[in-house]
């Protein structure tokens, strides 16, 4: 590490975030990434993995914001929980995006957190009218206090409420235009939620409210199987994403023009090589999508 | 279907059943075609455990490898379900894993393997600490020899001290990196030192008497005083070993003598 990288960061804005493909930031590629300077759009992490008070989390952080766009992405804020929301990890959403200023900041549409006891999992919640005015109220409250508008990401899910009297499109689309939020959509979890829920992944993306969509996912999933022994998909971030959910992500691309892409891969990290390949291909149909939109703009002039 | 639920009613359920193996699961949750779907639900209580015991195995790889991973996995488990974590910020869980090792009953045959936990989680606060600039070796020589006794010290926020009657830093030293395995004298305990002057954490053990000689002066007590506890704690204190070492790790931010402080 530089000593330079130590100081706080120059820059007082946010960069924006290019419509471009960028990269979960992952400890093990931090030295590879400082060093080769790899041409990859931007990076995002999981906030809060940066919340100690020092160290060389905040170290390799600060040095790769000094480089590149940063997206902060918190995983454990609980936003669907019935729950007033932990107004200290409120807090520290906070100091975190006024020191690394990131141009986008998302979190989820499910819960993690009951009785103070933290699940670390994307809980699933049930849809109806009192958890739409629930989400919406936290979603207020997070962006009143962070300052910032937030992305609000789809979730991947297993199991369905029969208190639910709503569908899920709805429920984003409500959330979205109640508090003026953006939405994050995550693609392989669209193909994991509507494989498991029996819906149609494309009916999904063409029914999924495109304007207000400012993120998108790509990830790998696990095969399972469900109590009858039909498919059952695991949102696992374990491996590359599936030819299918490349060609969900082309349709989406079709309808809603070229967005930051992230690849997310949390688990069973492969090497820097291997990921940055995997940033590439999904590149690959971003910038194909893009030519498109370019030739029906030249066509329109 | 009328919704007799609240959603505060339904989380209360679902995190019940979560939390509890045993516990039946919430009648609301079905699979596409309505019916009750319990492998479904199992891949929550699965996600849980596997996140929560990744997350231990992350923060204590030497007690991973001492007791292999499978062994690890169990205890883990065991653990998560009587101390699930209260916070979001998961690398501060895990702080009461080295005093459920010590009771783990099927860990017994390990008596130093909560020593070792112990290592892991401080090197793990050390890691995550606010940094601090150490002071220099020549700080200590500015002050007036007849000053020295009354100073007191600033320790730097990486600081941590754990405590063993065990070879536990050798024995964490063997399973946390790659050095060769040697021959291991049972008898002798080790005390760390542990403390990340700038990038990387370092571990060393504390000589004799140094133990109750840091732990005095991070609560401020004089260079004095510190030392007669030092010396009435192990008859081998030796105080000049003692600071010289301090200093070379980078243990002290700042020395205060009497109301006015010097800076470093
Ligand atoms: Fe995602």
């Amino acid at each position: 590490m530089s000593q330079q990288s130590t100081m706080p960061l120059q820059s007082t804005k946010p960069d924006a975030i290019p419509a471009r493909v960028g990269v979960g930031l992952k400890p093990e590629h931090y030295d590879a990434i400082l060093t080769e300077r790899p041409d990859v759009g931007w990076f995002e992490v999981h906030a809060e993995n940066y919340m100690g008070a020092g160290g060389p989390p905040h170290r390799y952080l600060t040095a790769i914001r000094e480089q590149y766009p940063l997206s902060l992405h918190g995983v454990g804020l609980s936003i669907g929980a019935a729950r007033p929301l932990d107004r200290d990890h409120l807090k520290r959403l906070k100091a975190l995006n006024e020191r690394y200023q990131p141009g986008l900041f998302s979190e989820h549409l499910a819960w993690s957190t009951h009785d103070s006891v933290f699940f670390s999992d994307l809980l699933p919640l049930p849809y109806d009218e009192e958890s739409v005015r629930r989400v919406a109220d936290h979603v207020d409250e997070v962006q009143d206090t962070v300052g910032r508008r937030m992305l609000l990401e789809n979730p991947s899910t297993y199991v369905a409420f029969a208190e639910s009297t709503i569908g899920e499109i709805e429920f984003l689309t409500e959330v979205a235009t109640r508090t003026g939020c953006g939405l994050l959509l995550d693609v392989n979890n669209v193909h994991v939620s509507c494989t498991n829920q029996r819906w149609n992944a494309i009916d999904y993306l063409d029914r999924f409210p495109m304007q207000h969509v400012g993120e998108i996912h790509m990830a790998g999933y696990a095969p399972s199987k469900d109590d009858h022994g039909d498919p059952l998909l695991i949102d696992a971030h374990d491996r590359p994403a599936d030819p299918v959910v490349v060609e969900l992500y082309d349709h989406a691309l079709s309808r809603c023009g070229p967005i930051p892409t992230l690849v997310e891969w949390d688990n069973d990290v492969p090497d820097w090589p291997t990921l940055f390949a995997e940033a590439r291909r999904v590149e690959s149909v971003l910038t194909r999508a893009r030519r498109d939109e370019d030739a029906e703009l030249a066509v329109a002039v | 279907m009328l919704n007799l639920q609240s959603l505060s009613e339904i989380q209360a359920e679902f995190a019940e059943a979560l939390r509890n193996p045993a516990a039946a699961i919430p009648a609301g949750i079905v699979g596409p075609d309505g019916g009750p779907a319990p492998k479904r639900f199992s891949i929550y209580r699965n996600n849980v455990l596997v996140a929560l015991g990744n997350s231990l195995a992350g923060a204590f790889p030497a007690v991973k490898r001492i007791v292999g991973e499978d062994f690890f996995k169990v205890m883990a488990r065991t653990y998560v379900l009587e101390s699930p974590p209260t916070s979001p910020v998961l690398m501060d869980y895990g702080k009461t894993f080295p005093a459920f090792i010590a009771r783990f009953e099927p860990a017994s045959s390990l008596p130093y393997l909560a020593d070792v936990a112990r290592i892991e989680r401080q090197w793990r606060e050390s890691y995550h600490a606010a940094d601090a600039v150490p002071l220099p070796s020549t700080a200590l020589a500015e002050v007036p020899e007849a000053e020295l006794a009354d100073v007191t010290f600033r320790l730097h926020p990486s600081l941590r001290l754990s405590k063993s009657s065990f070879p536990a830093v050798t024995i964490w030293r063997m399973n946390a990196s790659d050095v060769p395995t040697s021959a291991v004298d049972f008898a002798i305990g080790e005390d760390a030192l542990i403390v990340r002057p700038d990038a990387e954490v370092e571990v060393r053990v504390v000589p004799p008497g140094g133990t109750a000689f840091v732990e005095a002066l991070a609560s401020g007590e004089s260079l004095g005083s510190a030392a007669a506890l030092g010396q009435s704690s192990d008859e081998r204190f030796d105080l000049g070993g003692n600071i010289a070492g301090l200093i070379g790790a980078g243990a002290f931010v700042e020395i205060r003598r009497g109301l006015e402080q010097v800076p470093q």
